[in-house]
């Protein structure tokens, strides 16, 4: 029982340390672009500086909009944390990772985007629509991209549940399996695409012709504005933390003890800069292309995962 | 059983008491969807019953053929495809007293002079109340039949019955067209049923399924019969290509008819298809999976491509039905496969994902029907291109019709998602497979029906965006006014239901049970070993997930958000729309759902049939003054398919055509050599 509770509760702040540190890795590859870029870098903690300026402002509402263009922000943030809280991010051990599989997960995303994509199209203005047209086709093509990739995972440790997996991938120790270099070359281009950054979005443009995701939001303001952009930094991290602790899992704590837990910090945070700096870099050398590229883009990375996918059925299988 | 006859009378009561409802509309309102209210719960607490004690009653009533009379049974699989009608038809009892109000009035002519009113048309009340009675009657007897004899009777009732409904408002030549259409496939169909059933018979010596299962078929035979079953009631439910008419006829009729073909009737078919393959012809083949599987996946794929694509909102909820034919065929499919290749602990999951999801869908479908049916009762609007804003005039419609959009869109908590789940969860199971094939072309199929979810909800956001947000685009949906009590009923009902379906799956599997037990002799054990809270369909291992956590979760987070948010409460300042400085934000600026579509249709360019005309009118070099923009989405099984074969049949009739020379004496010289020709073959 004793043991339960810690778990739970570990989980509870897990969670809090998933939202808390969305906005540092932000900022953290906002700095890296900038100094890539040889401009002036902000301050590591930005985000949130900008948060709380946003969550202290005074809401400034269309006339029209409805209950729902009000309801939104806080679904689409409530869904992304509770995504957040089903993914293990510095130890394995996480009762909350048995609510929800990667299935689940997905499910969240979706329920997150349907809200979004609909308080866009509430107020009636003609950027709301076409941002939702476009981030609903662009999500469309990325889920199965996405599925297909997890399930080459899943399908090598016989379970959805991440934790169940990310146990069995650390107790086959090192293997060089080609279907999962597939499966990371294209979880990585979905994760891209779902999280609107170059080149299938750019998160720093408001150039009509190129929005995506940001058209959805134009309509928001003070809190509202808040939640959404901060949900969408813990999106950015769950899908960091995904791929490096599914490929890597390696340093993450395997029991609830404080030194291993300090270990997975450590190691988590290690990864997530690293895997930051190949995001900036990245960023920096694409440019943005044409948003009927995009298909092209998410084909590219669901044939990625369907090879990944045969060679698992066609090699490993004995494994 | 009591009780299903019970249901069974109520119902035809209904449809003879609304024979009075001509002259008195009363009738209609008051008495008949009260009987109709009573059938359904007849036939829910029926099928309850079943299920809840798992018992098994047939019955013979001495009707019928004199060596054969009429062998019913009611056993869970029947029970729970009983209580799903029961679950509609309570719904639509409770709308119906409203709604019918729409066809009291009379209505002009198309085509007609403007002022002339003897040319108005008033829809007859009693056809109305005595089909919908009938129609209904047909279906819970389809599910009772224990014979072929019985089946194909109550089969044809139902199919004559939706035919008459589908013609109800025959005055728009559209519609008549619709319903011929319909009739031509379900007869189809209906003959390839009864070859089926005769393959069977053929076999087993006897017309009633206990004969039937008890056949000893050799695999090439039986393999036939199913084909033939797929064939057959495959075009009842929609399968791709034999939907042609689906999408036709559904919308044709009034709004909650179509709910009931859309919602249930296809059901019928999906029963039809369990009974014979899992019940009747009892030994399984993984090819009867693979193909099932494949013509769900394709089902579900064109389904819901050609749902996003229409404007014609009903034509897309009939669209989107063959989608969900799809996902509950590969559920179908894939427990075949599982069950043939001698893992039936999987092959169960898969079944329950089939069955489940045939719950879901009849009540989310039933839901925006007749959310659909409320919008257009209220507007007279069915092109999504001239609604908007709904959710300001409409408020209660509003919120039923969005959850029965996050239902069907497969988002969690609701209960799309958790049959979609088992569904994945089944296809995730491939490595217990021997054969490599099955292994790389199963997850293929996944991949799809996560593509189909993925564009299940693009579609439904485009349907409640454009509908219910935004601004009104014309002036009778500005001033559209919420629906009656009655009708907000039906639509509440329906919608706490896709949420409770949706929070305790695992209630639904228990319930479930007795149908596993029945017909593959397990029962799905390790889905509920963890207690209520969790699902875990193969093992806790493997998978699990908790809806009524996800659930809690979720009220915590959005409680304490708001809480948060609210506890200085900065003020909320109201402003008009920025609208870039131009000045005005008209109607006619927002995305239409044409406009919504595009980049998707696209994508996925070689689907349809796509005719697209934009015609410039240009007053001088580089100025244009008008333009003209004309789109055509054509299904390609048309081309394909249908006109071909309808230009076979033609051809062939002119043919025959020619020994028709008009002559009486001809005639009989045929008949007679015929008799001839017959003689010597008897000798």
């Amino acid at each position: 029982m004793a043991d339960q509770l810690t778990g739970w509760l570990f989980a509870v702040l897990q969670t809090l340390l998933f939202a808390g540190t969305a906005p540092l890795l932000s900022g953290w590859i906002k700095r890296l672009k900038c100094h890539l870029q040889n401009r002036a870098a902000p301050s590591l903690f930005q985000p949130y500086r900008d948060l709380a300026k946003l969550f202290g402002k005074n809401v400034v509402l269309a006339q029209n909009a409805s209950w729902l263009f009000r309801v939104a922000p806080y679904v689409v943030f409530g869904a992304i944390l509770l995504a957040a809280s089903a993914v293990p991010l510095v130890a394995i051990p996480l009762p909350t990772a048995a609510i929800a599989d990667v299935i689940v997960l997905a499910g969240f995303f979706a329920l997150a985007r349907f809200f979004q994509t609909l308080a866009s199209m509430d107020i009636g203005t003609t950027f709301g629509g076409m941002g939702a047209s476009r981030e609903v086709t662009v999500a469309s093509l990325a889920e199965p991209a996405m599925l297909m990739a997890v399930f080459t995972l899943t399908m090598t440790a016989s379970t959805t549940n991440l934790s169940v997996a990310m146990q069995h991938i650390l107790d086959a120790g090192l293997v060089l399996r080609p279907s999962f270099l597939f499966a990371f070359l294209s979880l990585a281009m979905v994760a891209v695409a779902e999280t609107g950054r170059i080149p299938v979005d750019n998160p720093e443009t408001h150039l009509e012709l190129t929005m995506l995701h940001e058209a959805t939001v134009l309509e928001y303001s003070a809190r509202h504005l808040a939640l959404i952009d901060w949900a969408g930094m813990i999106k950015l991290m769950i899908y960091a933390v995904l791929i490096s602790d599914i490929f890597l899992p390696w340093g993450i704590a395997r029991q609830l003890t404080l030194p291993a837990v300090a270990v997975g910090v450590v190691a988590v945070a290690a990864k997530l800069a690293m895997l930051a700096v190949l995001l900036a870099l990245w960023e920096t050398v694409l440019a943005k292309m044409r948003l009927f590229r995009v298909p092209q883009f998410l084909g590219f990375a669901f044939l990625l995962s369907l090879l990944g996918l045969l060679m698992h059925v066609i090699l490993e299988s004995a494994l | 059983m009591l009780l299903a006859y019970g249901a069974i009378g109520a119902a035809l009561l209904s449809g003879v008491t609304a024979l009075a409802a001509d002259r008195f509309p009363a009738v209609l309102r008051w008495i008949s969807f009260t009987l109709l209210g009573l059938c359904g719960l007849g036939a829910v607490a029926a099928g309850g019953m079943v299920l809840l004690t798992g018992e098994r009653m047939t019955a013979q009533l001495p009707c019928g053929l004199p060596w054969l009379n009429w062998h019913l049974r009611l056993d869970p699989l029947s029970g729970f495809f009983m209580a799903i009608i029961g679950i509609a038809v309570i719904a639509v009892s409770l709308y119906g007293p409203g709604y019918a109000l729409e066809f009291q009035r009379p209505v002009r002519m198309p085509g007609t002079g403007r002022d002339d009113s003897r040319e108005h048309f008033r829809p007859s009340l009693a056809a109305l109340g005595l089909f919908t009675g009938v129609f209904v009657a047909g279906m819970l007897a389809v599910l009772l039949a224990d014979d072929a004899f019985v089946f194909m009777i109550s089969w044809e009732l139902m199919s004559v019955s939706s035919y008459l409904l589908v013609a109800y408002q025959h005055q728009h030549p559209a519609n008549r067209h619709a319903a011929f259409l319909y009739l031509l496939q379900a007869h189809v169909g209906a003959l390839v049923i009864l070859l089926a059933f005769g393959v069977l018979a053929g076999f087993g010596g006897g017309f009633t399924f206990h004969a039937m299962r008890t056949a000893h078929l050799t695999p090439a035979w039986s393999s036939l019969a199913f084909a033939l079953a797929l064939f057959g009631f495959g075009m009842k439910a929609g399968m791709v290509p034999l939907h042609a008419w689906l999408p036709e006829a559904h919308p044709a009729a009034p709004s909650h008819i179509s709910a009931l073909m859309s919602g249930v009737m296809i059901k019928v078919a999906i029963y039809g298809l369990i009974r014979f393959a899992f019940d009747l012809l009892g030994q399984l083949q993984w090819s009867w999976g693979l193909a099932t599987l494949t013509a769900g996946t394709a089902t579900a794929l064109l389904g819901v491509l050609y749902a996003l694509a229409q404007n014609d909102i009903k034509r897309l909820l009939a669209y989107s039905s063959v989608e969900n034919v799809g996902i509950i065929f590969m559920g179908l499919g894939l427990s075949m496969i599982f069950v043939a290749t001698g893992h039936p602990a999987i092959g169960v999951v898969a079944l329950l994902a089939a069955l489940y999801h045939s719950l879901n869908h009849a009540v989310f479908k039933t839901l925006l029907f007749l959310g659909v049916g409320a919008v257009v009762y209220r507007t007279h609007e069915r092109d999504l291109d001239h609604l908007g804003g709904l959710i300001r005039r409409m408020p209660a419609t509003a919120l039923f019709v969005l959850i029965g959009c996050l239902s069907i869109a497969a988002l969690p908590p609701f209960n799309g998602f958790a049959s979609e789940w088992l569904t994945l969860q089944a296809a995730l199971q491939v490595p217990v497979l021997a054969s490599g094939v099955l292994r790389s072309i199963i997850p293929i199929a996944a991949a799809l029906l996560a593509l189909t979810s993925a564009l299940a909800a693009a579609t439904f956001v485009k349907v409640y965006g454009v509908a219910f947000l935004g601004q009104a685009r014309t002036r009778r949906v500005a001033h559209a006014r919420e629906v009656g009590l009655g009708m907000q009923a039906a639509m509440a009902m329906l919608a706490l239901l896709c949420l409770a379906l949706g929070v305790v799956p695992t209630a639904v599997i228990r319930l479930l049970e007795p149908v596993t037990q029945d017909l593959l002799r397990l029962r799905p054990a390790a889905a509920t070993v963890r207690g209520w809270l969790w699902l875990t369909p193969v093992s806790p291992r493997v998978a699990s997930y908790s809806a009524p956590l996800v659930v809690a979760a979720m009220v915590l987070t959005l409680l304490a958000g708001y809480l948060l948010m609210h506890w200085r409460r900065p003020g909320v300042r109201r402003v008009p729309p920025w609208d870039c400085g131009f000045g005005g934000l008209t109607t006619r600026m927002q995305y239409t759902s044409t406009a919504f579509t595009q980049p998707v249709r696209r994508v996925f360019a070689p689907v349809w049939h796509t005719d697209e005309r934009i015609e410039k009118h240009e007053v001088a070099p580089a100025r244009i003054a008008g333009l003209r923009y004309q789109l055509h989405i054509g299904d390609w099984s048309w081309t394909a398919l249908y006109e071909p074969i309808g230009r076979a049949v033609l051809a062939a009739a002119r043919r025959v055509g020619r020994i028709q020379a008009g002559n009486i004496r001809l005639y009989l010289a045929y008949s007679f050599f015929t008799l001839l020709l017959l003689l010597w073959l008897i000798s």
